[in-house]
C-alpha cells in the first residue's frame, strides 16, 4: 500500500509496480476484495492527492478532480454549476457511500448502472488521462465506457472536463425503493442554448449509456430557443416514447418469408415504459 | 385496559422504541417520577441489561470468538441445484500447504443425515446434490484463506440433472429423495361440500422467498474436550436440538457434545445452519484443535432456510349481504429439498387459510413438496404470512364485487371468542378482531400532501427521486391476521427454570435463548415481580441445563417465563415461611418491595439478607401448557393452544407510472393479552412490520432453474429506514389469556403475518391492479391510460 501525494507520483507508483491496484473510495474494490473476487498484490491509494479532490475552471468548462467525492458533488455550490452531476451524485447510494465513493471511481468501474456515467455522457465530458512521465492525454468519455479506448498500463484518470452549459439539466433515477438502489433506468437531461441542442443519455439499460440522438435533435428543433424554451405535454410525451424506443428497441419485424414476428416480453416492456416516464418527466423539469 | 400513544412520525428500526419510553409508556407504572428508583417488575419498560454494550458495538457475537491456535474452516458448496457426485477428489485439497484436515460424507462417524423433524438431510451430500448450496465436504487450515482456497481445490466431479424448481412439477417428477417429493398433505373438509353462495370470487396468488437475513451471519467456534468430546459455540436459538443432532452425527453419547449459546445477532426463524455445525464440530474432532467458521453473506443465503414460496389459489362464496358462506382453497408449499419444519408450516398455512373470520363451510388441500429451490423452513409466522395475504386479497375482491367498504365487509364476518376454526377447534382465548379492525379504520388518516403544502414530501422514489406528484395515487388498505402460539399438534411444549437467591441478588439459569426477543429482560422482570428484588441476572445458556426448546411464537414468553415464575414463586415461599411460622400467619400476608420484607400489619419488618441470614435458595420448577392433538386425516383436531391476532391499516403512496410504491403509514391495533414491557413490545411490533414491509414490497431471493442469483446484500433489499413507513401503534387490546402465563400473547410473529396483506391492499385500493404477487413488482403497480 503506498499513498502518493500527486498525480504524478501516483502513476510512478503504479508504473513501478505493475500489479498494483489504484484505490480512492473503495466502494466498489472492497467489495470485490471482500467477496474473495480480486486479490490486489498491492494498493496505490489515491486519497491524498489533493489536487484532485477539487475543481477548477478552464475556458467556459469545469475541471473536475477524479477524487471527488459523490457527497461533495451533491452540494449546493456545485449544484448551481452542474446540476445533473449533482443531482446522480445525491441518489448514489447511502451517505456512507457518497463520503467514500468518487467520481473517478464510478468512471473507472463502470458499472451499467454507475449514476454519474449518463451524466457524462449528455454532457460529453472528455477524460484526462495522466501517464507514465508527466504525460496526459485526453479521450471523450464515450470512448472509454465502450472500450474504444481503454487506459493503458500505469495511466489515471486525473480530471473530467465539462462544460459549463448555463441551463437547466436533469437527472432522474427509477430504483423500484424508497431508500437508495440500483437504478433500474435512469435518465439525464441537459439543454445546450448556445449550441441549441438538447443531450440525454439513458443509464442502466445497457452495458454503456445510450445517447438517443435522433430524439435529441427532433426534440430541439421543436423548442424555441429565442423564447420561452416551453413544450407542450404533448411534445414530452412523444419525447419520452422516442428515447425509450430508441433505447430498448422493438424486436425485428416478421421475416419476409413469414413466421412470427417478435414481441418484447412483459419486464422489457415495463423498462421501456420506465424510461419513457423518466425522460418525459426529466425534459419537463428541465423545460420548466 | 388499553394503551394509546402517539408513535406517530416514528420511524422505527426495533432500537429506535427504547425513545419511546418516556413519551408514550402505555401502561401506569412506567410514569414514576424521574426521581423515583428505576421501575422495575412487570408491565415496565425495564431495558435489556445488554443494551448498551449492543449499542457500544462492545458485545461479543459469535463471530468474535477466539481461541489460542484456533484453525479455520470453509465449506465446499454445490453450484448446481441438482446433480449426482461421480467422484470428490480432496488429493490436492490436502496437500495444500497449512491444510489440517479435509473432510466428506466418508468422515462422518455418526448419523449420516439430519434434519429437525425428520433425518432427510445428509451432513454431506454423498451421492446427490439437491439444491446450489448444499455442503459437499469441508477444510480446516491455519489461514482462513487458505481454507477457502483448499475447498475451492477439492475437485468434484458432477453429472448434471435436470432441476424440478417449479413445486407443480414435483408430484409427476422423478422423487428427489429417497422419501419421495410429497411431505406433507392436509385434506382440510369442514362443513358442507355442496353450499354455495350468491357470490363467488376466485384468485390465484403467489408469495416469493423472503431470507430472515439476520444482521449477522452465521458463525462458530468449535472446541475439543480431551474426554473426546466437542463443545460448539455457537448463536443457536434450540441449543438441546442442536446437541442431539450433532452427539448422534459425530457418534457420540449427547452429554459430550456441548452447545454454549454465544451472541445472537439477529434471529427471525432457526438460527444457525446445522450444515455449519457439524462440519465445525467434525473438523475440531478430527484435528483436536478449535475450528472457527464465519459465514459470508453469500453462505448464508445459500445455506439457511427461507419463508416457503407459495402458490394460493382460492374461491369465496358469500352471500348479498357479504357474510362468507364456503371457503375452498389449494395451497402448495415449495419446502426446497428438504422436509425441515415444512409439515408444521403447512399444518399453520391450513389451518389458518380462511383467516379470523367465520366460515361455516371451508374446503382446503394443502401440499408442502420437495423442490431443487433453497431450502425452506421456520421463517417467523411461516404458513400463516403466506395465507394472509392470499385470503385478503379475497376479501378486497370480495368487497369490490359487493360494491362494499371493505373494512365493512370484513366486519361482518370477524371471529371472535366461542367461533369455531375449520378444524373444527373452539376459538377460547380472547379474540377481540371486531375491536381491533374499529380501532385501525377509526384512527385518522394521515395528511395528504395537498393538506400540508409546507412539509417535504417523501415520494416514492425516494429523496432526489423520480417520482412526480401529479402522478401518486394514495390507497387505504386493511389486512387482519392470526397465527397460534408455542408448537402445535402435540408438541410437548416444556421449559425447565431455575431461580437461585444470595444476599439481595437474584439468578435466573434457563435454557431459554435470549435472541434478541427479550427474554432475558423478561425473566428479570418476572423474578423483581415475585421476589421484589432489584438485582436479577440471567445465566448464559448451554446444554448442561436442562432443555426449554426453541425460540418461536412467544414461547419463551409463555413456557420458559411460566418455569421463571413458578420457580420464583418456590423461592419466595422458602424465604417467607419460616418467617411466617415465627409470626403465626400466612406467606400470603407478606410482601417483599425493595429488598424488604414487611406483613400486611406492618409488625414485621426485616430485609431480605437477614432473613436469608446467609442462606442461598434454589428452586427449579417447569412449566408445560395443556397439551394439543394433531390434526387427523380431514385436517380437524384442537391443535392449538393459543391464538393471536392483529389488524393492520397500511397507508401507500403508488407513482402509477413507474409502480414504484412507498408506504406512508402502518397503522396497528394488536391482541397482546397483556403488555410486560411496553417499549420491548413496542419494538417488537415495529420490528415486525418492518419485515412484512420488506416482504410486500423487495424483498424475495430470486432464482432460475435453481440457481440462487445475487446472493448479497445489493440484490436481495432489506427495508431502510426510508423505506420503513411511520408505524402508528394504535391500540394494545389487553384481554388476558387465562390460561397462559400472565395473560400474555404472542407478539412478534403477528405483524409480520399481517402487514404484507395490508400493504397489498393499500396498493389495489391506490391503482385498481389486482396484486396478486408477493413482493409486489413495479410492473404490477402500473396504471396504463386506456
Amino acid at each position: 500500500m503506498t499513498l502518493p501525494g500527486s498525480l504524478d507520483e501516483a502513476v510512478a507508483a503504479l508504473s513501478a509496480m505493475p500489479a498494483a491496484v489504484p484505490v480512492a473510495g473503495g466502494t466498489d474494490l472492497m467489495a470485490a476484495v471482500n467477496s474473495g473476487l480480486l486479490r490486489p498484490a498491492a494498493l496505490v491509494g489515491l486519497g491524498r492527492i489533493n489536487e484532485i479532490r477539487g475543481w477548477q475552471y478552464q475556458d467556459g468548462h469545469a475541471l473536475l478532480g477524479a477524487g471527488l467525492t459523490h457527497a461533495r458533488m451533491g452540494r449546493p455550490d456545485f449544484a448551481a454549476l452542474i446540476p445533473a452531476l449533482a443531482a446522480a451524485a445525491r441518489t448514489a447510494g447511502p451517505p456512507q457511500i457518497r463520503n467514500a465513493g468518487t467520481l473517478g471511481g464510478n468512471i473507472a468501474s463502470a458499472a451499467p448502472t454507475g449514476d454519474a456515467l449518463p451524466v457524462l455522457a449528455a454532457l460529453e465530458a472528455t477524460l484526462i488521462i495522466a501517464g507514465p512521465g508527466g504525460g496526459r492525454r485526453e479521450i471523450p468519455v464515450g470512448h472509454l465506457l465502450t472500450g474504444f479506448d481503454m487506459l493503458r498500463p500505469g495511466e489515471l484518470i486525473g480530471y473530467v472536463r465539462v462544460p459549463l452549459l448555463h441551463a437547466p439539466q436533469t437527472f432522474l433515477k427509477a430504483t423500484g425503493r424508497t431508500g437508495p438502489g440500483r437504478a433500474v433506468a435512469s435518465v439525464a437531461v441537459v439543454l445546450d442554448p448556445a449550441r441549441r441542442n438538447v443531450r440525454c443519455a439513458v443509464g442502466a439499460v445497457a452495458p454503456m449509456p445510450l445517447r438517443p440522438l435522433d430524439a435529441e435533435g427532433w426534440v430541439a428543433s421543436l423548442i424555441d430557443w429565442d423564447g420561452e424554451r416551453t413544450l407542450a405535454p404533448e411534445a414530452c410525451a412523444a419525447f419520452g416514447d422516442y428515447v425509450a424506443a430508441a433505447c430498448i428497441p422493438d424486436p425485428a419485424p416478421a421475416p419476409l418469408d413469414g413466421g412470427e414476428p417478435g414481441t418484447l416480453p412483459p419486464a422489457a416492456l415495463h423498462l421501456r415504459r420506465t424510461v419513457a416516464t423518466l425522460a418525459r418527466r426529466a425534459l419537463g423539469r428541465a423545460l420548466a | 385496559m388499553t394503551g394509546t400513544g402517539g408513535m406517530g412520525g416514528m420511524t422505527g428500526t426495533a432500537g429506535a422504541a427504547d425513545g419511546a419510553v418516556t413519551t408514550a409508556p402505555v401502561t401506569s407504572p412506567a410514569l414514576a417520577g424521574a426521581a423515583e428508583p428505576p421501575p422495575h417488575g412487570l408491565g415496565v419498560s425495564l431495558p435489556a441489561a445488554d443494551a448498551a454494550a449492543k449499542t457500544q458495538g462492545i458485545y461479543p457475537y459469535a463471530a468474535d470468538l477466539w481461541a489460542e491456535g484456533l484453525l479455520w474452516a470453509a465449506v465446499l458448496r454445490s453450484p448446481h441445484p441438482h446433480a449426482r457426485i461421480l467422484s470428490i477428489d480432496t488429493t490436492e485439497a490436502a496437500r495444500m500447504p497449512g491444510v489440517r484436515a479435509v473432510v466428506t460424507h466418508a468422515d462422518v462417524p455418526g448419523d449420516t443425515a439430519h434434519g429437525r423433524r425428520i433425518a432427510d438431510r445428509p451432513v454431506f451430500a454423498s451421492e446427490i446434490v439437491r439444491h446450489h448450496g448444499e455442503p459437499i465436504a469441508a477444510v480446516a487450515a491455519d489461514h482462513p484463506d487458505t481454507a477457502r482456497l483448499a475447498a475451492a481445490a477439492i475437485a468434484v466431479e458432477y453429472e448434471l440433472l435436470d432441476p424440478v424448481t417449479d413445486p407443480e412439477q414435483a408430484f409427476s417428477a422423478e422423487p428427489l429423495h429417497p422419501d419421495g417429493n410429497l411431505i406433507r398433505h392436509i385434506p382440510l373438509r369442514f362443513g358442507d361440500p355442496e353450499a354455495t353462495g350468491e357470490v363467488v370470487v376466485e384468485g390465484l396468488y403467489r408469495i416469493g422467498r423472503q431470507d430472515p437475513a439476520p444482521i449477522g451471519a452465521e458463525a462458530g467456534l468449535a472446541v475439543p474436550r480431551p474426554d473426546g468430546g466437542v463443545e460448539i459455540y455457537t448463536a443457536s436459538t434450540d441449543p438441546h436440538a442442536d446437541r442431539d443432532l450433532a452427539a448422534a452425527c459425530f457418534g457420540l453419547a449427547p452429554e459430550r457434545v456441548k452447545v454454549v449459546v454465544t451472541g445472537v445477532p439477529g434471529a427471525m426463524g432457526d438460527r444457525e445452519d446445522p450444515g455449519m455445525q457439524l462440519p465445525l464440530g467434525l473438523l475440531a474432532l478430527r484435528t483436536g484443535h478449535p475450528v472457527k467458521l464465519a459465514a459470508t453473506r453469500e453462505e448464508s443465503f445459500l445455506s439457511h432456510p427461507h419463508r416457503h414460496p407459495t402458490l394460493l389459489r382460492y374461491r369465496h362464496h358469500a352471500d348479498a349481504e357479504g357474510k362468507l358462506v364456503k371457503v375452498e382453497a389449494q395451497i402448495l408449499l415449495d419446502a426446497g429439498a428438504y422436509a425441515d419444519s415444512s409439515a408444521e408450516a403447512l399444518a399453520a398455512a391450513v389451518s389458518f387459510a380462511c383467516g379470523p373470520y367465520v366460515v361455516p363451510h371451508a374446503f382446503v388441500e394443502g401440499w408442502a413438496v420437495r423442490t431443487n429451490n433453497p431450502p425452506s423452513g421456520h421463517v417467523r409466522g411461516e404458513g400463516a404470512m403466506q395465507v394472509c395475504a392470499a385470503y385478503e386479497g379475497q376479501m378486497d375482491k370480495l368487497a369490490a364485487r359487493l360494491g362494499m367498504d371493505p373494512a365493512e365487509l370484513r366486519l361482518r364476518n370477524v371471529m371472535a371468542t366461542g367461533d369455531l376454526l375449520p378444524t373444527g377447534q373452539t376459538v377460547t382465548c380472547p379474540a377481540p378482531v371486531a375491536e381491533l379492525l374499529r380501532a385501525v379504520r377509526d384512527e385518522p388518516l394521515p395528511a395528504l400532501p395537498q393538506d400540508d403544502p409546507d412539509q417535504d414530501w417523501l415520494l416514492p422514489g425516494g429523496p432526489d427521486g423520480a417520482g412526480e406528484p401529479g402522478a401518486v395515487r394514495r390507497g387505504v388498505g386493511y389486512g387482519l391476521g392470526m397465527i397460534h402460539m408455542l408448537g402445535a399438534e402435540g408438541a410437548d411444549e416444556v421449559s425447565t427454570a431455575t431461580v437461585k437467591v444470595t444476599g439481595s441478588v437474584a439468578t435466573v439459569i434457563c435454557a431459554a435463548v435470549e435472541t434478541g426477543q427479550g427474554f432475558t429482560t423478561l425473566a428479570r422482570q418476572i423474578v423483581q415481580d415475585v421476589l421484589g428484588l432489584e438485582e436479577v441476572h440471567v445465566a448464559p445458556v448451554d446444554t448442561d441445563q436442562p432443555p426449554s426448546g426453541p425460540g418461536a411464537r412467544s414461547r419463551h414468553t409463555w413456557v420458559s417465563g411460566g418455569a421463571v415464575e413458578r420457580a420464583a414463586r418456590m423461592v419466595r415461599t422458602q424465604l417467607l415461611q419460616p418467617l411466617a411460622a415465627q409470626f403465626g400467619m400466612s406467606t400470603e400476608l407478606l410482601t417483599i418491595a425493595d429488598g424488604k420484607i414487611t406483613s400486611y400489619d406492618g409488625v414485621l419488618s426485616t430485609t431480605v439478607g437477614e432473613a436469608l441470614d446467609g442462606k442461598e435458595l434454589w428452586a427449579t420448577a417447569q412449566c408445560r401448557p395443556h397439551p394439543t392433538e394433531p390434526l387427523d386425516e380431514t385436517g380437524q383436531g384442537d391443535a392449538f393452544v393459543g391464538l393471536a391476532f392483529c389488524a393492520v391499516r397500511a397507508v401507500v403512496d403508488v407513482d402509477v407510472e413507474l409502480g414504484s410504491v412507498r408506504v406512508v403509514e402502518m397503522a396497528v391495533a394488536q391482541d397482546v393479552g397483556r403488555v410486560l414491557n411496553p417499549a420491548q413490545a413496542r419494538a417488537r411490533i415495529e420490528a415486525g412490520i418492518t419485515q412484512g414491509v420488506g416482504a410486500a414490497l423487495t424483498e424475495n431471493l430470486r432464482t432460475s432453474a435453481g440457481q440462487v442469483r445475487r446472493p448479497d446484500l445489493t440484490g436481495y433489499a432489506l427495508p431502510t429506514a426510508l423505506d420503513t413507513p411511520d408505524i402508528r401503534i394504535v391500540k394494545l387490546v389487553e384481554e388476558r389469556d387465562v390460561v397462559a402465563p400472565f395473560g400474555a400473547k404472542a407478539i412478534s410473529a403477528v405483524p409480520v403475518v399481517t402487514s404484507p396483506a395490508a400493504v397489498a391492499s393499500a396498493v389495489r385500493a391506490a391503482t385498481g391492479r389486482p396484486v396478486n404477487r408477493l413482493p409486489i413488482r413495479p410492473q404490477a403497480a402500473v396504471v396504463t391510460a386506456g
